[in-house]
Protein backbone atom coordinates (compact mmCIF):
# COMPACT_ATOMS: atom_id res chain seq x y z
CA UNK A 1 0.00 0.00 0.00
CA UNK A 2 1.28 3.25 -0.82
CA UNK A 3 2.03 5.91 1.97
CA UNK A 4 -0.48 8.52 2.30
CA UNK A 5 0.69 12.00 1.76
CA UNK A 6 0.03 13.18 5.58
CA UNK A 7 2.79 10.77 6.44
CA UNK A 8 5.73 11.86 4.36
CA UNK A 9 8.15 14.54 5.92
CA UNK A 10 10.87 15.64 3.31
CA UNK A 11 12.60 17.61 5.67
CA UNK A 12 12.12 14.53 8.39
CA UNK A 13 11.12 17.27 10.94
CA UNK A 14 7.50 16.73 10.85
CA UNK A 15 5.51 16.29 14.23
CA UNK A 16 2.05 14.50 14.69
CA UNK A 17 0.49 17.16 16.99
CA UNK A 18 -1.19 15.18 19.94
CA UNK A 19 -3.55 16.14 22.16
CA UNK A 20 -3.28 13.97 25.18
CA UNK A 21 -3.42 15.03 28.97
CA UNK A 22 -0.70 16.79 30.70
CA UNK A 23 1.36 14.39 33.28
CA UNK A 24 1.11 15.98 36.72
CA UNK A 25 5.06 17.07 36.35
CA UNK A 26 3.98 18.64 33.03
CA UNK A 27 1.18 20.72 34.57
CA UNK A 28 3.45 22.05 37.34
CA UNK A 29 4.94 23.90 35.03
CA UNK A 30 8.11 24.13 37.14
CA UNK A 31 10.15 21.69 35.78
CA UNK A 32 9.73 23.20 32.09
CA UNK A 33 10.90 26.69 34.06
CA UNK A 34 14.07 24.56 34.91
CA UNK A 35 14.92 23.45 31.69
CA UNK A 36 14.05 27.21 30.27
CA UNK A 37 16.81 28.06 32.36
CA UNK A 38 19.14 26.04 32.01
CA UNK A 39 18.61 26.51 28.23
CA UNK A 40 19.29 30.55 28.57
CA UNK A 41 22.62 29.74 31.15
CA UNK A 42 23.82 27.85 28.27
CA UNK A 43 23.86 30.73 26.15
CA UNK A 44 25.26 33.49 29.06
CA UNK A 45 28.61 31.41 28.53
CA UNK A 46 28.46 31.16 24.87
CA UNK A 47 30.80 32.92 22.16
CA UNK A 48 29.00 36.40 21.58
CA UNK A 49 27.93 37.15 17.89
CA UNK A 50 28.38 40.79 18.27
CA UNK A 51 31.20 42.74 16.09
CA UNK A 52 32.76 45.71 17.60
CA UNK A 53 32.11 47.74 14.45
CA UNK A 54 34.01 51.00 14.82
CA UNK A 55 36.81 48.55 15.86
CA UNK A 56 36.38 44.93 14.20
CA UNK A 57 34.99 45.21 10.70
CA UNK A 58 32.94 42.13 9.39
CA UNK A 59 35.01 40.75 6.45
CA UNK A 60 33.44 41.50 2.84
CA UNK A 61 32.28 39.38 0.44
CA UNK A 62 34.39 40.09 -2.89
CA UNK A 63 31.43 41.11 -4.96
CA UNK A 64 30.53 43.06 -1.91
CA UNK A 65 29.03 46.48 -3.47
CA UNK A 66 30.04 49.20 -0.81
CA UNK A 67 31.46 52.68 -0.88
CA UNK A 68 32.59 54.00 -4.75
CA UNK A 69 36.44 54.14 -5.74
CA UNK A 70 37.48 56.29 -8.88
CA UNK A 71 40.74 54.22 -9.99
CA UNK A 72 43.87 54.81 -10.92
CA UNK A 73 45.70 53.13 -13.60
CA UNK A 74 49.53 51.15 -12.79
CA UNK A 75 51.13 54.84 -13.58
CA UNK A 76 48.58 56.55 -10.77
CA UNK A 77 46.52 58.36 -13.25
CA UNK A 78 43.01 59.05 -13.09
CA UNK A 79 41.19 56.79 -15.46
CA UNK A 80 37.50 58.68 -15.48
CA UNK A 81 37.31 60.63 -18.50
CA UNK A 82 33.72 61.82 -17.60
CA UNK A 83 31.72 60.56 -20.40
CA UNK A 84 28.67 60.54 -18.11
CA UNK A 85 27.93 57.51 -18.76
CA UNK A 86 27.20 56.48 -15.48
CA UNK A 87 25.60 59.11 -14.48
CA UNK A 88 22.93 58.18 -17.22
CA UNK A 89 22.69 54.86 -16.35
CA UNK A 90 22.26 55.74 -12.87
CA UNK A 91 18.37 54.97 -11.67
CA UNK A 92 18.86 56.73 -8.62
CA UNK A 93 20.39 60.14 -10.40
CA UNK A 94 22.60 59.90 -7.80
CA UNK A 95 26.01 60.75 -9.63
CA UNK A 96 26.92 64.04 -11.13
CA UNK A 97 30.23 65.65 -12.66
CA UNK A 98 31.69 68.32 -14.95
CA UNK A 99 34.21 67.52 -17.46
CA UNK A 100 37.61 69.52 -18.22
CA UNK A 101 40.04 69.23 -20.47
CA UNK A 102 43.78 67.95 -19.96
CA UNK A 103 46.05 70.78 -20.12
CA UNK A 104 49.80 70.18 -21.03
CA UNK A 105 51.62 68.90 -18.29
CA UNK A 106 49.23 67.25 -16.81
CA UNK A 107 50.04 63.98 -18.17
CA UNK A 108 51.22 62.27 -15.18
CA UNK A 109 47.68 62.64 -13.54
CA UNK A 110 45.20 62.40 -16.21
CA UNK A 111 45.02 59.22 -18.27
CA UNK A 112 43.25 60.77 -21.32
CA UNK A 113 42.70 64.13 -22.83
CA UNK A 114 39.31 64.53 -21.06
CA UNK A 115 38.95 64.41 -17.04
CA UNK A 116 36.28 65.02 -14.44
CA UNK A 117 36.78 68.19 -13.02
CA UNK A 118 34.08 67.53 -10.23
CA UNK A 119 33.06 64.20 -9.67
CA UNK A 120 30.40 63.73 -6.97
CA UNK A 121 27.60 60.78 -5.93
CA UNK A 122 25.11 61.33 -3.60
CA UNK A 123 25.08 58.59 -1.03
CA UNK A 124 21.96 59.22 0.48
CA UNK A 125 20.52 59.49 -3.46
CA UNK A 126 23.01 55.83 -4.07
CA UNK A 127 20.66 52.47 -4.04
CA UNK A 128 24.16 50.50 -4.57
CA UNK A 129 22.75 48.92 -7.55
CA UNK A 130 26.27 48.75 -9.36
CA UNK A 131 24.85 49.38 -12.62
CA UNK A 132 27.77 52.40 -12.97
CA UNK A 133 30.32 49.69 -12.37
CA UNK A 134 28.74 47.94 -15.48
CA UNK A 135 28.14 50.96 -17.59
CA UNK A 136 32.08 52.04 -16.86
CA UNK A 137 34.00 51.74 -20.76
CA UNK A 138 37.08 53.13 -18.87
CA UNK A 139 37.47 50.02 -16.04
CA UNK A 140 36.83 54.05 -13.55
CA UNK A 141 34.51 53.31 -11.07
CA UNK A 142 34.13 50.28 -8.96
CA UNK A 143 32.39 49.22 -6.04
CA UNK A 144 33.95 46.41 -4.74
CA UNK A 145 37.33 47.64 -4.00
CA UNK A 146 37.15 49.91 -1.64
CA UNK A 147 35.83 47.48 0.98
CA UNK A 148 34.28 50.12 3.01
CA UNK A 149 30.55 51.48 4.39
CA UNK A 150 29.34 55.22 3.67
CA UNK A 151 29.43 55.57 7.42
CA UNK A 152 26.33 57.62 9.15
CA UNK A 153 26.19 61.27 9.30
CA UNK A 154 24.73 64.47 10.85
CA UNK A 155 24.31 66.12 7.88
CA UNK A 156 23.05 65.45 4.65
CA UNK A 157 25.19 67.81 2.95
CA UNK A 158 28.21 65.49 4.44
CA UNK A 159 26.59 62.52 1.97
CA UNK A 160 28.05 64.34 -0.89
CA UNK A 161 30.98 62.44 -1.30
CA UNK A 162 33.33 64.80 -4.04
CA UNK A 163 36.48 63.22 -5.38
CA UNK A 164 38.26 63.75 -2.52
CA UNK A 165 36.41 60.52 -0.84
CA UNK A 166 36.17 58.69 -3.88
CA UNK A 167 39.42 58.80 -6.14
CA UNK A 168 41.65 56.12 -4.64
CA UNK A 169 44.65 57.23 -2.66
CA UNK A 170 48.08 57.40 -4.87
CA UNK A 171 49.37 55.21 -2.59
CA UNK A 172 47.34 53.06 -2.50
CA UNK A 173 47.76 52.92 -6.12
CA UNK A 174 51.42 52.68 -6.66
CA UNK A 175 51.43 49.82 -3.89
CA UNK A 176 48.71 48.15 -6.24
CA UNK A 177 51.50 48.57 -9.37
CA UNK A 178 54.35 47.21 -7.08
CA UNK A 179 52.16 44.01 -6.62
CA UNK A 180 51.84 42.97 -9.79
CA UNK A 181 55.23 43.38 -10.58
CA UNK B 1 19.82 58.15 74.20
CA UNK B 2 23.30 59.64 73.64
CA UNK B 3 24.35 61.78 70.96
CA UNK B 4 27.27 58.93 69.76
CA UNK B 5 24.40 57.20 68.95
CA UNK B 6 22.51 58.80 67.21
CA UNK B 7 25.78 59.95 64.90
CA UNK B 8 26.35 56.46 64.87
CA UNK B 9 22.57 55.50 63.50
CA UNK B 10 22.89 58.46 61.40
CA UNK B 11 25.59 57.56 59.66
CA UNK B 12 24.83 54.09 59.19
CA UNK B 13 21.05 55.22 57.69
CA UNK B 14 23.00 57.16 55.05
CA UNK B 15 25.36 54.66 54.09
CA UNK B 16 22.67 51.86 53.81
CA UNK B 17 20.35 54.43 51.48
CA UNK B 18 23.48 54.99 48.94
CA UNK B 19 24.07 51.34 49.12
CA UNK B 20 20.59 50.93 47.93
CA UNK B 21 20.84 53.54 45.73
CA UNK B 22 24.00 51.83 43.96
CA UNK B 23 22.57 48.80 43.87
CA UNK B 24 19.64 49.97 42.42
CA UNK B 25 21.52 51.76 39.52
CA UNK B 26 24.10 49.36 38.97
CA UNK B 27 21.46 46.69 39.00
CA UNK B 28 20.07 48.75 35.83
CA UNK B 29 23.30 48.12 33.97
CA UNK B 30 23.22 44.59 35.00
CA UNK B 31 19.68 43.85 33.67
CA UNK B 32 21.27 45.22 30.08
CA UNK B 33 24.27 43.27 30.35
CA UNK B 34 22.94 39.45 31.40
CA UNK B 35 19.94 40.55 28.97
CA UNK B 36 22.70 40.18 26.29
CA UNK B 37 24.33 37.48 27.47
CA UNK B 38 21.69 35.71 27.62
CA UNK B 39 20.82 36.40 24.03
CA UNK B 40 24.46 36.25 22.81
CA UNK B 41 24.82 39.82 22.63
CA UNK B 42 27.30 41.94 24.85
CA UNK B 43 25.21 44.69 26.45
CA UNK B 44 26.53 48.26 26.72
CA UNK B 45 29.85 48.64 26.53
CA UNK B 46 31.26 52.07 25.43
CA UNK B 47 30.52 54.17 28.71
CA UNK B 48 33.64 53.51 30.78
CA UNK B 49 34.97 49.99 31.65
CA UNK B 50 32.33 47.28 30.32
CA UNK B 51 29.54 49.98 30.31
CA UNK B 52 30.20 50.89 34.04
CA UNK B 53 29.46 54.09 33.46
CA UNK B 54 26.43 53.53 31.97
CA UNK B 55 23.99 54.46 34.76
CA UNK B 56 25.27 57.63 35.03
CA UNK B 57 24.64 58.58 31.50
CA UNK B 58 21.40 56.99 31.93
CA UNK B 59 20.61 59.24 35.00
CA UNK B 60 21.83 62.17 33.16
CA UNK B 61 19.88 61.73 30.23
CA UNK B 62 16.70 61.45 32.22
CA UNK B 63 17.53 64.49 34.20
CA UNK B 64 17.82 66.16 30.61
CA UNK B 65 14.64 64.81 28.82
CA UNK B 66 11.68 67.51 28.84
CA UNK B 67 9.43 67.37 31.62
CA UNK B 68 5.98 66.00 30.17
CA UNK B 69 2.54 66.46 32.04
CA UNK B 70 -0.80 65.20 30.69
CA UNK B 71 -3.80 67.31 30.66
CA UNK B 72 -4.84 65.79 34.17
CA UNK B 73 -7.09 67.22 36.73
CA UNK B 74 -4.36 65.27 39.16
CA UNK B 75 -1.65 67.35 38.61
CA UNK B 76 -0.61 66.66 42.40
CA UNK B 77 -1.25 63.19 42.53
CA UNK B 78 0.54 62.77 39.17
CA UNK B 79 3.66 64.17 41.05
CA UNK B 80 3.07 62.10 44.52
CA UNK B 81 2.78 58.73 42.40
CA UNK B 82 6.58 58.37 41.95
CA UNK B 83 7.67 59.94 44.99
CA UNK B 84 5.54 57.30 47.05
CA UNK B 85 6.69 54.73 44.42
CA UNK B 86 10.23 55.68 45.69
CA UNK B 87 10.11 56.23 49.29
CA UNK B 88 8.31 52.85 49.82
CA UNK B 89 11.33 51.39 48.34
CA UNK B 90 13.81 53.00 50.49
CA UNK B 91 12.34 52.64 54.07
CA UNK B 92 12.30 48.80 53.81
CA UNK B 93 16.15 49.05 54.17
CA UNK B 94 15.61 50.20 58.05
CA UNK B 95 15.09 46.61 59.69
CA UNK B 96 17.24 44.60 57.43
CA UNK B 97 19.62 43.36 59.66
CA UNK B 98 23.19 43.75 57.15
CA UNK B 99 25.45 42.13 59.35
CA UNK B 100 26.35 40.96 63.03
CA UNK B 101 28.49 43.58 65.15
CA UNK B 102 31.10 45.63 64.71
CA UNK B 103 33.67 46.91 67.22
CA UNK B 104 35.06 50.14 66.54
CA UNK B 105 36.22 52.64 69.30
CA UNK B 106 35.23 50.44 71.91
CA UNK B 107 31.48 50.71 71.16
CA UNK B 108 29.76 48.37 69.70
CA UNK B 109 27.84 48.82 66.81
CA UNK B 110 24.72 46.92 65.93
CA UNK B 111 24.66 46.81 61.83
CA UNK B 112 20.73 47.67 61.35
CA UNK B 113 19.16 50.92 61.48
CA UNK B 114 16.84 49.73 64.02
CA UNK B 115 15.55 46.35 65.37
CA UNK B 116 11.87 46.67 66.03
CA UNK B 117 10.22 43.27 67.33
CA UNK B 118 7.59 43.54 64.49
CA UNK B 119 10.14 44.13 61.66
CA UNK B 120 8.47 41.57 59.18
CA UNK B 121 4.73 43.56 59.79
CA UNK B 122 7.01 46.48 58.93
CA UNK B 123 7.91 45.50 55.85
CA UNK B 124 4.85 43.64 54.69
CA UNK B 125 2.93 46.57 55.48
CA UNK B 126 5.61 49.38 53.45
CA UNK B 127 5.19 46.90 50.98
CA UNK B 128 1.39 47.09 50.69
CA UNK B 129 1.44 51.29 50.40
CA UNK B 130 3.91 50.89 47.52
CA UNK B 131 1.51 49.96 45.32
CA UNK B 132 -0.30 53.14 46.03
CA UNK B 133 2.74 54.37 44.11
CA UNK B 134 1.60 52.37 40.92
CA UNK B 135 -2.15 53.31 41.84
CA UNK B 136 -2.08 56.69 42.17
CA UNK B 137 0.53 57.28 39.31
CA UNK B 138 -1.45 55.26 37.11
CA UNK B 139 -4.78 57.02 38.18
CA UNK B 140 -3.67 60.73 38.23
CA UNK B 141 -1.88 59.87 34.55
CA UNK B 142 -6.26 60.30 32.48
CA UNK B 143 -4.80 57.50 30.58
CA UNK B 144 -6.61 54.02 29.76
CA UNK B 145 -3.64 52.38 29.46
CA UNK B 146 -2.10 53.85 32.93
CA UNK B 147 -5.31 52.90 34.80
CA UNK B 148 -5.36 49.60 33.19
CA UNK B 149 -1.33 49.08 34.34
CA UNK B 150 -2.76 50.55 37.76
CA UNK B 151 -5.06 48.59 37.88
CA UNK B 152 -3.48 44.98 37.74
CA UNK B 153 -0.67 46.06 39.65
CA UNK B 154 -3.03 46.85 42.53
CA UNK B 155 -5.19 43.75 41.93
CA UNK B 156 -2.21 41.39 41.61
CA UNK B 157 -0.09 42.74 44.71
CA UNK B 158 -2.77 41.87 46.72
CA UNK B 159 -3.92 38.46 45.64
CA UNK B 160 -0.20 37.50 46.09
CA UNK B 161 -0.07 39.10 49.60
CA UNK B 162 -2.06 36.93 50.68
CA UNK B 163 -0.09 33.66 49.65
CA UNK B 164 3.24 35.55 50.37
CA UNK B 165 2.06 36.32 54.30
CA UNK B 166 0.91 32.30 54.50
CA UNK B 167 3.81 30.87 53.59
CA UNK B 168 5.77 33.26 56.01
CA UNK B 169 3.22 31.86 58.82
CA UNK B 170 4.82 28.64 58.67
CA UNK B 171 8.10 29.97 58.60
CA UNK B 172 6.93 32.12 62.21
CA UNK B 173 5.64 28.96 63.60
CA UNK B 174 9.30 27.56 63.91
CA UNK B 175 10.80 30.63 64.49
CA UNK B 176 8.46 32.25 67.10
CA UNK B 177 9.85 35.39 66.55
CA UNK B 178 8.98 38.02 63.73
CA UNK B 179 12.25 40.24 64.45
CA UNK B 180 14.58 39.52 61.69
CA UNK B 181 17.42 39.40 63.85
CA UNK B 182 16.21 37.21 66.08
CA UNK B 183 14.89 34.85 62.80
CA UNK B 184 18.63 35.69 61.28
CA UNK B 185 20.30 34.62 64.45
CA UNK B 186 18.34 31.25 64.61
CA UNK B 187 19.99 30.62 61.00
CA UNK B 188 23.02 30.04 62.48
CA UNK B 189 26.25 28.39 60.08
CA UNK B 190 24.23 26.63 57.84
CA UNK B 191 21.28 26.03 59.66
CA UNK B 192 18.97 28.20 57.16
CA UNK B 193 15.36 28.15 56.74
CA UNK B 194 15.24 26.90 53.13
CA UNK B 195 16.29 23.58 54.24
CA UNK B 196 12.90 23.36 56.36
CA UNK B 197 11.02 25.18 54.50
CA UNK B 198 11.32 24.50 50.88
CA UNK B 199 7.60 24.73 49.87
CA UNK B 200 7.10 27.73 52.01
CA UNK B 201 10.80 29.27 49.92
CA UNK B 202 8.99 28.72 46.65
CA UNK B 203 5.91 30.33 47.24
CA UNK B 204 7.94 33.10 48.81
CA UNK B 205 9.58 33.61 45.64
CA UNK B 206 6.85 33.31 43.11
CA UNK B 207 5.08 36.12 45.28
CA UNK B 208 7.88 38.11 45.63
CA UNK B 209 8.01 37.79 41.55
CA UNK B 210 4.69 39.12 41.65
CA UNK B 211 5.09 41.69 44.68
CA UNK B 212 7.81 43.40 42.66
CA UNK B 213 6.07 43.13 39.12
CA UNK B 214 9.17 41.20 37.35
CA UNK B 215 8.91 38.94 34.80
CA UNK B 216 6.69 36.60 34.19
CA UNK B 217 4.19 38.80 36.56
CA UNK B 218 5.18 42.17 34.92
CA UNK B 219 0.99 43.10 33.84
CA UNK B 220 1.59 46.38 35.48
CA UNK B 221 3.72 46.93 32.72
CA UNK B 222 2.97 44.81 29.71
CA UNK B 223 4.66 46.47 27.36
CA UNK B 224 3.24 44.69 24.46
CA UNK B 225 -0.60 45.44 25.42
CA UNK B 226 -0.45 48.48 27.42
CA UNK B 227 2.26 50.48 25.97
CA UNK B 228 4.07 51.36 29.50
CA UNK B 229 1.20 50.46 32.10
CA UNK B 230 0.92 53.16 34.66
CA UNK B 231 4.31 54.57 33.45
CA UNK B 232 2.82 55.29 29.89
CA UNK B 233 2.66 58.96 30.59
CA UNK B 234 5.54 59.56 32.65
CA UNK B 235 8.57 60.86 31.64
CA UNK B 236 12.36 62.42 32.65
CA UNK B 237 13.49 61.81 35.94
CA UNK B 238 9.66 60.83 37.18
CA UNK B 239 9.80 57.76 34.60
CA UNK B 240 13.22 57.13 36.35
CA UNK B 241 11.98 57.31 39.91
CA UNK B 242 9.46 54.15 38.61
CA UNK B 243 11.95 52.80 37.01
CA UNK B 244 14.06 53.38 40.03
CA UNK B 245 12.14 52.06 42.54
CA UNK B 246 11.11 48.88 40.55
CA UNK B 247 15.29 48.15 41.26
CA UNK B 248 15.52 49.33 44.58
CA UNK B 249 12.47 46.79 45.18
CA UNK B 250 13.91 44.04 43.69
CA UNK B 251 17.14 44.90 45.82
CA UNK B 252 14.71 44.87 49.17
CA UNK B 253 12.91 41.79 47.96
CA UNK B 254 16.25 39.95 47.27
CA UNK B 255 17.73 41.22 50.80
CA UNK B 256 14.38 39.42 51.97
CA UNK B 257 14.89 36.23 50.58
CA UNK B 258 18.47 35.94 51.38
CA UNK B 259 17.55 37.07 55.29
CA UNK B 260 14.43 34.73 55.73
CA UNK B 261 15.35 31.73 53.97
CA UNK B 262 19.76 31.80 52.81
CA UNK B 263 20.74 32.56 56.51
CA UNK B 264 21.22 36.32 55.95
CA UNK B 265 24.98 37.24 57.00
CA UNK B 266 25.24 33.49 58.44
CA UNK B 267 28.17 31.31 56.40
CA UNK B 268 30.01 28.09 57.64
CA UNK B 269 32.47 27.87 59.64
CA UNK B 270 31.44 32.07 60.76
CA UNK B 271 32.09 30.47 64.98
CA UNK B 272 35.97 29.72 63.73
CA UNK B 273 36.44 32.68 62.05
CA UNK B 274 35.14 34.67 65.23
CA UNK B 275 37.37 32.56 67.18
CA UNK B 276 40.69 32.64 65.10
CA UNK B 277 40.57 36.15 63.46
CA UNK B 278 38.25 38.20 65.32
CA UNK B 279 34.75 39.19 65.77
CA UNK B 280 34.70 42.31 63.55
CA UNK B 281 36.60 40.26 60.59
CA UNK B 282 33.99 37.63 61.10
CA UNK B 283 31.39 40.26 60.88
CA UNK B 284 32.61 42.09 57.79
CA UNK B 285 32.55 38.49 56.14
CA UNK B 286 29.32 38.19 56.76
CA UNK B 287 28.09 40.98 55.62
CA UNK B 288 30.33 40.46 51.80
CA UNK B 289 28.02 36.68 52.17
CA UNK B 290 24.95 38.74 52.51
CA UNK B 291 25.78 40.65 49.53
CA UNK B 292 26.62 37.82 47.72
CA UNK B 293 23.91 36.21 48.17
CA UNK B 294 21.54 39.04 47.61
CA UNK B 295 23.43 39.49 44.21
CA UNK B 296 22.32 36.10 43.42
CA UNK B 297 19.01 36.74 43.89
CA UNK B 298 19.35 39.62 41.62
CA UNK B 299 20.91 38.02 39.12
CA UNK B 300 17.86 34.94 39.66
CA UNK B 301 15.45 37.77 39.08
CA UNK B 302 17.18 38.96 35.66
CA UNK B 303 18.03 35.10 34.82
CA UNK B 304 14.09 34.21 34.88
CA UNK B 305 12.75 37.62 32.94
CA UNK B 306 14.92 36.48 30.40
CA UNK B 307 13.34 33.15 30.18
CA UNK B 308 9.92 33.11 31.16
CA UNK B 309 7.25 35.10 28.67
CA UNK B 310 4.85 36.86 30.94
CA UNK B 311 1.81 35.27 32.20
CA UNK B 312 -2.11 35.70 31.00
CA UNK B 313 -3.77 37.73 33.45
CA UNK B 314 -6.80 34.89 34.27
CA UNK B 315 -3.18 32.58 34.40
CA UNK B 316 -1.94 35.31 37.31
CA UNK B 317 -5.45 34.95 38.94
CA UNK B 318 -5.22 31.31 38.90
CA UNK B 319 -1.87 30.70 40.31
CA UNK B 320 -2.34 33.33 43.25
CA UNK B 321 -6.25 32.35 44.05
CA UNK B 322 -6.30 28.30 43.55
CA UNK B 323 -2.92 26.95 43.98
CA UNK B 324 -0.25 29.10 45.83
CA UNK B 325 -2.96 29.83 48.77
CA UNK B 326 -3.92 26.08 49.17
CA UNK B 327 -0.77 25.39 48.84
CA UNK B 328 0.78 27.81 51.72
CA UNK B 329 -1.97 26.92 53.72
CA UNK B 330 -1.26 22.97 53.35
CA UNK B 331 2.63 23.84 53.94
CA UNK B 332 0.97 25.63 57.54
CA UNK B 333 -0.36 22.47 58.20
CA UNK B 334 2.52 19.94 57.63
CA UNK B 335 4.77 22.75 59.28
CA UNK B 336 2.11 22.56 62.57
CA UNK B 337 2.45 18.56 62.15
CA UNK B 338 6.30 18.61 61.93
CA UNK B 339 6.52 20.57 65.02
CA UNK B 340 4.16 18.62 67.40
CA UNK B 341 6.03 15.70 66.43
CA UNK B 342 9.33 16.81 66.99
CA UNK B 343 9.47 19.18 69.82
Amino acid sequence: MATSIQNISLSGKKKQVSHKEMTFWERLYLVAIIKGLLITIKHFFRRKATIHYPEQVREFSPVYRGKHTLKRDEQGRENCTACGLCALTCPAEAITMKAAERKPGEEHLYREEKYAEIYEINMLRCIFCGLCEEACPKDAIYMTISKELVPAQYDREDFIYGKDKLVMPLEVAMANTKNLN
Amino acid sequence: MDSALIIEKSIFIVVIFAVTMLMAMYSTWAERKVAAFLQDRVGPNRAGWGGLLQPLADGLKLFAKEEFEPNTPNKFLFFVGPGVAMATALITSAVIPWGDKLEIFGRTVILQATDIDVSLLYIFGVISVGVYGIMIGGWASNNKFSLMGAVRAASQMVSYEVAMGLSIIALLMMSGSLSLRAITEQQHGMDWNVFYQPVGFLIFLICAFAETNRTPFDLAECESELIGGYHTEYSSMKMGFYLFAEYANMFISSTILAVLYFGGYNYPGMDWVGIHWGTNIATLIGIAVLFVKICAFIFFYMWVRWTIPRFRYDQLMNLGWKILIPLSIINIMITGICILAFK
